[in-house]
């Protein structure tokens, strides 16, 4: 049960992951599919974020009045600012950053998926992936040898 | 050596020192422009221009790399592993050769093609997807950073799943198939980089060499670099068409316009089994127990499986295309067992038949989209009489046909000698009896075609058979210089055997920890320092 609760992110990734693969796989609509990928991507995007985090880390930003320390005064305050500056743990800053640009990318997939579904329910006049199957049932016949 | 020395000098220095990036800069650059540009022929121009640009660049990086030994690029001046570091080594210089020269050849038969396929108002975003896409494909072959990957991968991947939807103006599966592709793709993406997050989880950093010198001093015993590498495995498998994993491609090879299903078919797989090769290799040990076991089970069981199942589908196929694309996974599992040997033979004979297929199969379906440019056909049982009615069309079909077939005096036989004589220093008599047997079910399938064009007659046409009528030129070049390909690389192996033995010689040399900066061979740019 403790550990449980140390890795309660972990818990929630791993269900949101699991909850969104399944919805990929088991839902016949074309746009659910797309919203059961984005909580599947989504999930990935909390695992980097829980890997950011560093016990007791403040947020990776240099506060300001070492900042100041570092610029106006003389060789002691600049040293006793650096000193301080060690002191403090800051959390990983990268993972985040990564994150950014995975969000970004998912949500240009997220966009393309959209396009897509809203040409084929022009083009087929439903989203659902069975009844596609079936408009398409004669066409695809031509794929095997007759 | 003479040549290429005197090759060297005739390259621009910033080529062969900032070659790296301009492979990926220059064609993203030109993307935004050409989709702004609404002059369709200049947009081709300009990818023409692009690709011409590309193929002189990797042209030189790869010579550079045979005289000077491998190219560490520091992106921005930020030295690796803080900044983004580039690599090209003997392992992935022929891929970014292959790749430009493919596209180089497929842009030269985009003319025609395009112009009958995709609607005039959107050529220019078209060309500017393709380029991306392009870019995409490159940017995943050359950098060192594990992150980068699959930025570069998602950046192919969403142009690509725009480009398969592009061919709904001739069949609207296309969507669907694109749709497909695009649910698969991203869940092989999302696997791939949940395993760079365990990576990066245990080993606190982004290079490849540096991942590989951290993993090094864990070892194979810790459980989440163990679930990285499969994580890894699962997403790349998705991308590169393993077996049970090829779900998505004969749609998506089916239905994409014909400009671009030579491309893909010619090189996405291709760049996705470098980065498999990449990983398992040279970042991960392949001395360590799980990773042994993996490359043995799993890549080699799984190119069996595929080499009989895909090979048994192509069969029962009666479209074209789809003959060809689930002969594609068929081969992408003589490229897995070759690899699933991890003897250096082995890898030599998985690393040929890469580049030879990409020959072959850019070729075929050169050829196959000729044949639904003039006739508008798409079925084998169509095929009747081709021979005659497009006779030097067909003639390419059938060299690159009987390549594929694996016939003496072509590229395929090559590289399936050398994966049999691999699979008979192994003890492996098993895989040689499957490789024969798949090879006749390639007699099957290809043979079909050919039968149908040559021996059947020419079908009639108002009381008349219909008349001669040939591919243009622009389609016929880009096919013969490909088919002629195979039949010289089948004669005379020697320059793409170096190529694939140097290539094994990275693999051999496992984990490659040697920090960028360390060793640096060429002047790095200076900026961050």
């Amino acid at each position: 049960m403790n550990g449980l609760l140390e890795h309660f992110n972990y818990a929630v990734v791993i269900f949101l992951m699991m909850l969104g693969l399944y919805v990929v796989f088991a839902s016949n609509n074309m746009i659910k599919k797309l919203v059961g990928l984005s909580v599947f991507q989504t999930s990935v995007f909390l695992l980097y974020i829980s890997l950011g985090k560093v016990t007791g880390g403040q947020p990776p930003i240099i506060a300001e009045e070492d900042l100041h320390a570092a610029t106006d005064g003389g060789h002691d305050v600049v040293a006793e600012g650096a000193h301080q500056a060690a002191d403090i743990i800051y959390s990983n800053p990268l993972p985040h950053v990564l994150i950014l640009t995975a969000i970004v990318v998912g949500v240009a997939t997220l966009a393309i998926g959209l396009a897509l579904v809203v040409r084929i329910r022009e083009v087929y006049g439903t989203i659902e992936e069975d009844e596609i199957d079936a408009l398409d049932y004669e066409r695809n016949l031509e794929g095997a040898a007759k | 050596m003479q040549v290429m020395f005197l090759l060297m000098t005739m390259f621009p220095e910033w080529i062969l020192s900032h070659g790296a990036a301009s492979l990926v800069v220059i064609p993203l650059i030109l993307a935004v422009l050409t989709a702004l540009n609404p002059n369709a022929k200049l947009a081709w121009a300009t990818v023409l221009g692009v690709t011409v640009l590309c193929v002189f660049t990797s042209l030189g990086l790869l010579l550079q790399i045979t005289a000077h030994g491998p190219i560490h690029y520091n992106m921005g001046g930020w030295k690796p592993p803080l900044g983004i570091g580039y690599y090209v080594d003997g392992l992935n210089a022929p891929i970014l050769l292959l790749i430009s020269l493919v596209a180089f050849l497929c842009t030269i038969y985009a003319l025609p093609s395009v112009a009958a396929e995709v609607e005039p108002k959107k050529k220019g975003p078209f060309y500017a997807a393709f380029l991306i896409s392009f870019a995409g494909l490159l940017g995943m072959v050359v950098t060192a950073d594990a992150f980068n990957v699959f930025v570069f991968l998602e950046v192919s991947s969403i142009s690509t799943y725009v480009l398969v939807g592009m061919g709904a103006s001739r069949d609207r599966r296309a969507l669907t198939s694109s749709f497909n592709y695009l649910i698969m793709g991203s869940i092989g993406a999302t696997f791939f980089v949940i395993g760079i997050g365990f990576l990066y989880m245990q080993t606190g950093t982004l290079n490849m060499m540096d991942i590989a010198r951290v993993l090094q001093d864990i070892g194979s015993q810790d459980r989440v670099v163990r679930l990285a590498f499969a994580f890894i495995v699962i997403g790349l498998g998705l991308k590169l068409a393993m077996f049970p994993l090829h779900m998505w491609l004969p749609g998506a090879y089916a239905y994409a316009p014909s400009f671009f299903t030579t491309f893909l078919a010619a090189t996405a797989t291709k760049a996705a089994l470098y980065l498999l090769l990449r990983f398992t290799f040279t970042v991960f040990d392949p001395s360590w127990d799980f990773v042994a076991t993996a490359i043995m089970i799993l890549l080699a069981g799984l190119g069996i499986l595929g080499m009989l199942a895909a090979s048994l589908q192509a069969i029962f196929q009666n479209d074209l295309r789809r003959v060809l694309a689930y002969s594609s996974v068929a081969q992408v599992g003589y490229m897995l067992l070759g690899i699933g040997m991890a003897t250096t033979l082995g890898l030599t004979a998985g690393y040929l038949h890469m580049l030879n297929h990409a020959i072959m199969k850019g070729a075929l379906f050169i050829a196959a989209g000729a044949f639904w440019y003039r006739f508008g056909i798409t079925q084998v049982t169509d095929m009747r009489g081709l021979g005659k009615t497009m006779p030097w069309t067909m003639a390419g079909f059938t060299v690159a046909g009987i390549s594929l077939i694996g016939v003496p005096g072509t590229a395929g036989f090559v590289s399936k000698l050398t994966l049999v004589r691999a699979a008979a220093e192994n003890g492996w008599w098993w895989a040689i009896g499957v490789i024969v047997v798949t090879s006749i079910l390639a007699i099957i399938y290809i043979g079909r075609i050919i039968e149908q064009a040559y021996f059947q007659p020419v079908p009639e046409l108002k009381g008349k058979p219909v008349a001669r009528n040939e591919a243009p030129y622009t389609m016929l070049i880009p096919l013969w210089i490909l088919a002629l390909s195979t039949l010289v690389f089948g004669v005379n192996a020697e320059w793409t055997t170096s190529l694939a033995q140097s290539a094994a010689h990275v693999l051999d040399a496992g984990p490659n920890t040697n920090i960028p900066g360390a060793h640096e061979v060429m002047p790095v740019v200076t900026g961050g320092h």
